[in-house]
């Protein structure tokens, strides 16, 4: 913020949160805040041009602190510096729509993506800079360290530690960055308990504790219902198994969330077996608990899942499996988003996922006009880490790939999938990216871009697979591109002499190539079709949201 | 338990001719009036709207277990599995076809909203023709046993059309009601009824709450084969009986009783505690056994 | 709607009595009807899809369909409720394999 000042203060940081403290108390504030008093509290140690993280996370919300904070008068309030993960609610663009806030450094806001655009628009917003989770959590302890904490437990005990619970997701990096420099740590929690199951953060570290009015928001981002997935899904997705996982013996990986990676871990236990394939691939995952991958762990696939955060409905089959999820002792899962961002980017040997857009030098991005929505996790887990030391043989095979015959390091596999055209016929295969319209738009320094086209290693879409590790000119990895773009206005300009050229090079490998027939990609190999299919293979274990359920 | 879980077919996820395919001896459907030798609706095209071949109902015979059969299956996925003009004429003619031929029976797979809107007033029409011929074939012995397991479940005139045959078999993904949830909240209000409640559109016109009441003969799993053996066994041990007014006002006094037992009630969880059941909670979450031997201990 | 209709040279293939059906004809899907047609190297193929404006991609799909399969001598119609590419390609490989004979 400032550099210090000359007369020789070094502990100002600490001076100001005593401060914070003593006008907290002369307010007659204990530790246990009554929740009709939270905007006292709020206005009593926030101060003007702090910066504040309000736990905004991918699954979890601290909605009643950021509702409260949104009631909390601006003329006591304002020019809030905003870090937080995800802007999920609409209080947290309220923040800004009232004057609480100005600046705003974040991961991904999907659904507030619309406001914060008008707001961008409006010049009512300044946006410091869009981050991948790691990154910004990162920089938590270097130039983005929050001086009061808003964060949400699932309980706190007399003294003040908190249990977290199995959505435990960014609040440990949250509050390790807050309270070891001199921040305000302040919780909602949905309960006050004698004893909790597990100490998840000391009391030392937290400040002020309120009890909610109704529990925390928690969203099912990671349900897919199996009935939504298509045939066309289905194809890819054995295309992707035939052509990547087995082929690179891919065990350890990340799936980007979505109806095309569904399709993958739901084919698990009947395509991928029939291939023998058992053992030999998806053995250890960073990964949320989606539910769809429970046929997968029942058919003895998955041997280990580290999760970013928990899912709706799936605490009881996790802790009935402590053998692959993390647990505590007390049984429920733990679960840590900077912890699995790291086994993301660095042990695990391929990322998949789809995208919106993609261009002819493989830049992909989910940006599109009239939204900023960021990335999430999306650039770290589909990068290709350079600090990597250790060999596997999917890294190798890959390294090998790009690389040549005496490649000194190896490659992670950082897999594209996608259809060639998206609802209304929009082609997702275009010349130029809407992300620079978008970067004009924000002013922005650079184009919002997910995952660079250095870093993707294979594009997989209806109409085969793309090898850009094997490409040796930006001439080839082009027409590999429009080599799988079918007929989007993009493939059909292929250069036909090209494309087949690189088939017959094995850059491109149609499903046939494959030896796949497209007409076994039914819905019938999903060895889960419907949610209800889930609840039976989980035992009963697995609780779908109401929204899931017709029972 | 998991493996086998693999090899059912859904039959709500089915299209009508894998349903007919499933229901029917294999190789045995003959198809009347098939795509090849049909046209589309004259009315959607009117509306600048692609139509289908088969106008969305398959009409045919086969042999279920040997015996002759005739069989109408609606495709949900085609326009809600709506009746307009030509989809009722099918329908109806493939009834009439039975008062001559005397089948052992004519399944009739409904899946339908109802009347095809666009087709107004065809459509409205074909509907009663088809209620007309139901009763018909009924009157000449031959029964008519509505299977209803889709995702456009039983609705409107199909509803109605259900109970006028001789006998439904359903699943517990099937619905059978009048008016649809969409339209009761948008008419009466979402205090009235929430569309949006899934669990209790289930509760109030999903196959359990419908077998449990007594309105549909028989619940199977959602499974082709379940449903094969469902009609099997129904058949096996049904006679159809010649129409006669002593057992309608019978039947009359039944609903009347029960309007004035459940009229305020407004959950099927209610009707099941008054139906006896212990825990009524637990009925959702209950299997097909499990359920259908719950229903036989209940006091009748 | 929109009415297409197309005529492509392709391979013949089988060509048995009987014509055969695939798809449905539901949002974001399509029915294939596959019949003999009336010039053995030559496949006709008549489309009504709900969606317009799309004519040059229907013919670069048909197009590529004739080329890499054995549609010779076969007359296609086809109902269309906005399918994309995928389905329509995925639908059309169907469709013939079926009509040809071809086990599944």
């Amino acid at each position: 913020m400032n550099a210090h000042p000359p007369n020789g203060v070094w502990d100002s940081l600490r001076q100001s949160r005593t401060r914070r403290l003593e006008r907290a108390a002369s307010l007659g504030f204990g530790k246990e805040i009554p929740v009709d008093r939270i905007i006292d509290l709020l206005e009593a140690v926030i101060q003007p041009g702090d910066r504040v993280c309000l736990e905004g996370n991918n699954q979890k919300q601290a909605d009643f602190l950021a509702e409260s904070l949104a009631d909390c008068s601006p003329e006591r309030i304002n020019h809030l510096s905003l870090v937080q993960s995800v802007l999920a609610l609409p209080s947290h663009v309220d923040l800004f729509e009232r004057g609480l806030a100005n600046r705003l450094d974040f991961s991904f806001s999907g659904p507030q993506g619309a406001r914060l655009a008008k707001l961008v628009q409006e010049q009512r917003i300044e946006i410091g800079a869009i981050h991948t989770y790691l990154e910004l959590f990162g920089r938590y302890f270097m130039d983005l360290t929050p001086n009061v904490a808003l964060i949400a437990a699932q309980a706190a005990d007399a003294e003040g530690n908190l249990y977290l619970g199995p959505n435990t997701e960014d609040t440990p990096v949250i509050v390790e960055a807050t309270a070891f420099k001199g921040g305000i740590v302040i919780a909602q929690v949905n309960e006050r308990l004698e004893k909790l199951p597990r100490v998840d953060v000391p009391a030392d570290w937290v400040d002020f504790t309120v009890l909610a009015p109704k529990p925390n928001y928690i969203e099912p981002l990671f349900t897919r219902d199996p009935a939504q997935i298509t045939e066309v899904q289905v194809l890819m997705a054995m295309m992707a198994i035939k052509g990547i996982y087995a082929e690179y013996g891919v065990t350890r990986l990340n799936h980007g969330i979505g109806f095309d990676t569904a399709a993958i871990e739901l084919l698990l236990p009947t395509y991928a077996a029939d291939l023998g394939l058992k053992g030999k691939i998806c053995t250890h995952w960073a990964l949320n608990p989606h539910p769809t991958l429970i046929p997968a762990i029942e058919a003895g696939f998955v041997e280990s899942v580290h999760c970013f955060g928990s899912e709706v409905g799936m605490d009881a089959y996790i802790s009935a499996r402590s053998d692959v999820f993390f647990t505590g002792a007390d049984g429920s899962m733990r679960s840590n988003r900077a912890f699995s961002q790291t086994a993301g980017l660095y042990a695990c040997d391929m990322f998949i996922g789809s995208t919106l857009q993609m261009d002819l030098a493989g830049n992909s991005s989910t940006a599109t006009l009239g939204r900023i929505t960021g990335f999430g996790g999306a650039p770290n887990m589909g990068s290709d880490p350079h600090g990597r030391r250790h060999a596997s043989p999917a890294w190798l095979k890959a390294g090998r790939e790009a690389y040549g015959a005496n490649a000194i390091r190896g490659r992670k596999l950082v897999v594209q999938m996608v259809e060639t055209f998206r609802e209304h016929m929009a082609p997702v295969f275009v010349e130029e990216l809407d992300a620079w319209q978008l970067q004009k738009m924000m002013g922005a320094e650079l184009p919002p871009i997910m995952i660079y086209g250095d870093d993707v290693s294979h594009i997989v879409t209806e109409e085969g697979i793309a090898n850009l590790l094997l490409c040796r000119t930006p001439e080839e990895r082009e027409q590999a591109i429009r080599g799988v773009a079918g007929f989007t206005p993009v493939g059909l300009a292929r250069d036909k002499a090209m494309v087949e050229n690189l088939r017959d090079r094995g850059i491109i490998r149609r499903a046939e190539d494959l030896g796949i027939d497209p007409r076994m990609a039914t819905r019938d190999l999903l060895a889960a079709r419907s949610v209800k299919d889930l609840v039976r293979w989980s035992g009963g274990l697995y609780a779908p949201p109401s929204r899931f359920r017709n029972w | 338990m998991s493996l086998s879980l693999t090899n059912r077919h859904s039959w709500f996820e089915a299209t009508a001719r894998a349903r007919i395919n499933g229901l029917l001896d294999a190789g045995s459907f003959s198809e009347i009036l098939p795509p090849a030798a049909s046209q589309p609706s004259p009315h959607l095209a009117q509306l600048d709207l692609p139509g289908a071949f088969d106008d969305g109902v398959v009409i045919g015979y086969g042999r279920l277990e040997k015996k002759p059969i005739f069989v109408a299956a609606q495709e949900g996925q085609f326009m809600g599995g709506a009746v307009g003009e030509i989809h009722g004429a099918k329908i109806v003619g493939l009834l009439r076809r039975a008062v001559e031929e005397k089948p052992a029976a004519v399944l009739f797979l409904i899946d339908s909203g109802g009347v095809r809107l666009h087709e107004a007033n065809a459509g409205l029409i074909a509907i009663s023709e088809i209620m007309r011929a139901v009763l018909d074939a009924r009157a000449a012995g031959v029964p008519v046993i509505a299977l209803v397991g889709g995702s456009c479940g039983a609705f409107g005139g199909m509803g109605i059309v259900a109970k006028l045959c001789s006998a439904i078999i359903i699943s517990e993904e099937g619905r059978l009601a009048l008016s649809g949830p969409e339209v009761i909240e948008t008419v009466a209000g979402v205090e009235e009824f929430d569309a949006k409640d899934r669990a209790l559109v289930w509760r109030v016109t999903g196959g359990k709450h419908r077998y449990l009441m007594g309105d549909c003969a028989m619940l199977v799993d959602d499974d082709l084969a379940a449903f094969r053996s469902g009609a099997t066994e129904f058949l096996a041990g049904w006679a159809e009986p010649a129409p006669s007014l002593a057992s309608l006002r019978a039947r009359q006094q039944v609903l009347k009783n029960r309007l004035a037992a459940y009229a305020t009630y407004r959950d099927g969880l209610q009707v099941w505690a008054a139906l006896g059941v212990a825990e009524p909670e637990s009925v959702p979450l209950l299997d097909r056994d499990s359920l259908v031997a719950l229903k036989e201990g209940l006091p009748t | 709607m929109e009415t297409l209709e197309f005529r492509f040279d392709s391979k013949p293939g089988v060509r048995p009595d009987h014509p055969a059906l695939c798809g449905v004809v539901g949002s974001g899907n399509l029915e294939i009807l596959v019949k003999p047609g009336d010039q053995p190297g030559c496949c006709q193929v008549h489309i009504k899809t709900s969606a317009r404006g799309f004519g040059t991609t229907w013919r670069a799909v048909i197009g590529d369909f004739a080329a890499s399969h054995p549609a010779g001598g076969t007359a296609i119609a086809i109902n269309d409720m906005g399918a994309t590419p995928a389905v329509v390609s995925l639908r059309l490989a169907q469709a013939l394999a079926e009509y040809q004979g071809g086990a599944r």
